[in-house]
């Protein structure tokens, strides 16, 4: 018993380290301009596919990580410099039309994949090995350990960057007060391209992470992107520690959903859990009460 | 066209542009749609052009009722394509697997759906900022779910059956009987839309999209006028998949798919937001988009993106606003 407790536990965890870096990813946009990026997705998708693709060329897996981690970073770049600035240089975008234009450039994005690549599914080899460690009655892949660390490591660097570094404070400050920020010199505009890079080097970090484990395949990006936009929401969007908190929270209640209850509603249950956190604590786990100033 | 003219010449006289006010007045807009639909069979070749036309048709009847919440309630639903798939469903369901009469399960399934929008609408809607989004984002993925997985009751992934209407004996079906029905539809939804916008919920609603705090302080209830026009904007969406569900004899889950949500929030923003004329243009442009965009194959998805993308770009208001204006100042 207490062994299929603790497979559930590691299961949840594993998938609930990829929704947290995404959601991380949903976060970072949101705080810099406001927009919920719906290709958020698509950056786990282009960076588990580049991988399988350097590592199909030859190059070592140590290469290729980080490699497709920066391609990543450069799509989420160019996204906001080529689709998304030109729409917010004509003054004060709407919001609406923002989350319009990155839903556009989701179906871009995986058309461009399909394309590039094909509609197959791609594994990734495994970093270090796939012979099982039993753990207390539990058999874990050495996969979700590197998917734990990698999502650790992630998490802690995210937060000496904002907390430690002049330009992290500074991204930090124009979340706040955009206004303020740039009368302090801080460019906005660099602010929401290094936001997208970060998104995309985040959401490619899940994507090579995982890959081995679910594969990849240029459509991966649709639940995956949902499921972390439902975690960002549980922690409370614009929150770092929440998106975390919601992100390992909403991989364990699949995990034990799925075990408990019913694998075939273990998709839905991230959807309850938006209408719940909608309809019981609106600010998320983390999210202070807001009052709109007039 | 007399009658759009005269308002034309109204519209001029009080200072308005003589082109776009046919796209704003009521009886031009109205008078102009009869028109086009009355002349539209005169000009399709055959059944396939018929298949197009009611699709575009069943397509702008949902988008008309979306914009309203959109254009006018300043509120997404990301989740219309579950209304619609319910309605479909719920109609489809009650006639074949409970043997109802096929008008009492339309009916029936287009009222449930109302409640189903009431009962999300009425706590998120209190709420400032867009989480109606999220709630119907939510709503609409576990509606495509259960389709998907009830399988005894909707016939799973392959989808069901549904039984045709009946009427005076005769069994409505085919593309040339469904036109005619589907045509008076449209043209009842948006002259209702047209009146909507124009009574005193229309004037709240775009007071309140003006500034919902100077709505608030002249006594406008923000959050009940924006659930009304979101129960409204579900039950027009219901009323389309039942009409798809009788019309098509058949339904899927992908109905209800997220990705067909977001499709219709596009074709609204597309043609552009606070103007029925411009989701009937939008449904009826990215409707048929694809039918063109079938030759590219693999590159169907990447051309649609970038086109979406270009559109938001450099017209972030939509086609139709976009033009009117332009003729406006020519």
């Amino acid at each position: 018993m207490g062994g299929a407790w603790l497979q559930f536990v590691a299961g949840g965890l594993t998938a609930g380290a990829i929704y947290a870096l995404v959601a991380l990813g949903f976060s970072i946009v949101y705080n810099a301009s406001h927009a919920i990026n719906f290709a958020q997705g698509e950056f786990v998708m282009a960076g588990g596919m580049s991988a399988v693709s350097l590592v199909g060329m030859g190059l070592p897996l140590w290469a290729a990580v980080p490699l497709a981690v920066a391609a990543a970073a450069l799509v989420g770049l160019l996204v906001q410099r080529l689709a998304l600035e030109p729409a917010q240089a004509g003054g004060r975008a709407d919001v609406v039309t923002l989350i319009i234009i990155t839903i556009g450039v989701s179906l871009f994005l995986r058309g461009a994949a399909q394309v590039l690549w094909d509609k197959g599914i791609h594994p990734l080899p495994s970093f270090s090995g796939s012979t099982p460690i039993t753990v207390g009655g539990a058999s874990i892949v050495p996969q979700s350990l590197w998917v734990l660390g990698g999502t650790a490591l992630a998490v802690l660097v995210l937060a000496w960057f904002f907390n430690r570094t002049l330009y992290g404070k500074a991204m930090r400050a124009a979340a706040v007060n955009p206004l303020a920020a740039q009368l302090m010199g801080v460019s906005t505009r660099g602010v929401m391209r290094t936001s997208f890079a970060l998104a995309g080097a985040l959401g490619a970090l899940g994507g090579v992470l995982t890959a081995p484990i679910t594969f990849t395949a240029y459509d991966v990006g649709v639940m995956l992107g949902l499921k972390g936009f439902a975690a960002a929401m549980l922690g409370g969007l614009g929150s770092f520690g929440g998106a975390v908190a919601g992100g390992l929270l909403l991989g364990l209640l699949e995990s034990f959903g799925a075990g408990v209850i019913s694998s075939a509603y273990k998709d839905a249950l991230a959807f309850v859990v938006i209408l719940a956190v909608l309809f019981l604590m609106p600010g998320g786990l983390v999210g202070a009460r807001r009052t709109e100033r007039v | 066209m007399p009658v759009a003219q005269s308002v034309s010449d109204r519209g001029a006289a009080s200072g308005v542009a003589k082109v776009s006010s046919v796209f704003t007045s009521r009886v031009g807009a109205l008078a102009a749609l009869a028109l086009v639909l009355v002349a539209l069979p005169f000009a399709l070749p055959n059944t396939y052009f018929y298949e197009i036309a009611i699709l575009v048709a069943l397509n702008a009847i949902v988008c008309v009722g979306l914009n309203l919440l959109i254009g006018y309630a300043g509120q997404i639903s990301l989740g219309h394509a579950g209304f619609y798939a319910l309605g479909g469903y719920g109609s489809a369901i009650l006639a074949s697997n409970y043997g109802w009469p096929v008008w009492l399960a339309m009916l029936t399934s287009v009222a449930a759906v109302g409640v189903l929008a009431w009962l999300i609408g009425r706590p998120t809607l209190r709420l400032k900022g867009h989480y109606l989004a999220m709630a119907t984002l939510g709503l609409g993925v576990i509606i495509s779910i259960v389709l998907t997985n009830e399988d005894r009751l909707t016939g799973g992934p392959d989808g069901m059956p549904v039984p045709a209407l009946v009427v005076f004996g005769q069994a409505l079906s085919g593309e040339k009987t469904w036109y005619p029905i589907i045509a008076v539809a449209l043209w009842l939804t948006v002259w209702y839309a047209l009146n909507l916008i124009d009574s005193p919920i229309g004037r709240a609603l775009r007071a309140l999209h003006g500034s919902e705090v100077a709505a608030e302080t002249v006594g406008i209830d923000s959050a009940r006028w924006k659930l009304r026009v979101f129960v409204q904007s579900a039950v027009i969406a219901a009323i389309a998949g039942v009409l798809t569900a009788h019309y098509a004899g058949f339904i899927t889950p992908a109905k209800s798919s997220f990705l067909h949500s977001v499709e219709l929030v596009i074709m609204v923003v597309f043609g552009g937001m606070a103007s029925i004329w411009g989701a009937v243009v939008g449904a009826a442009v990215l409707t048929m988009l694809p039918q063109f965009l079938t030759t590219l194959k693999d590159y169907e998805m990447m051309v649609f993106g970038a086109v979406l993308v270009a559109t938001m770009v450099f017209f972030p208001r939509g086609i139709v606003p976009t033009l009117a204006r332009l003729f406006g100042r020519g």
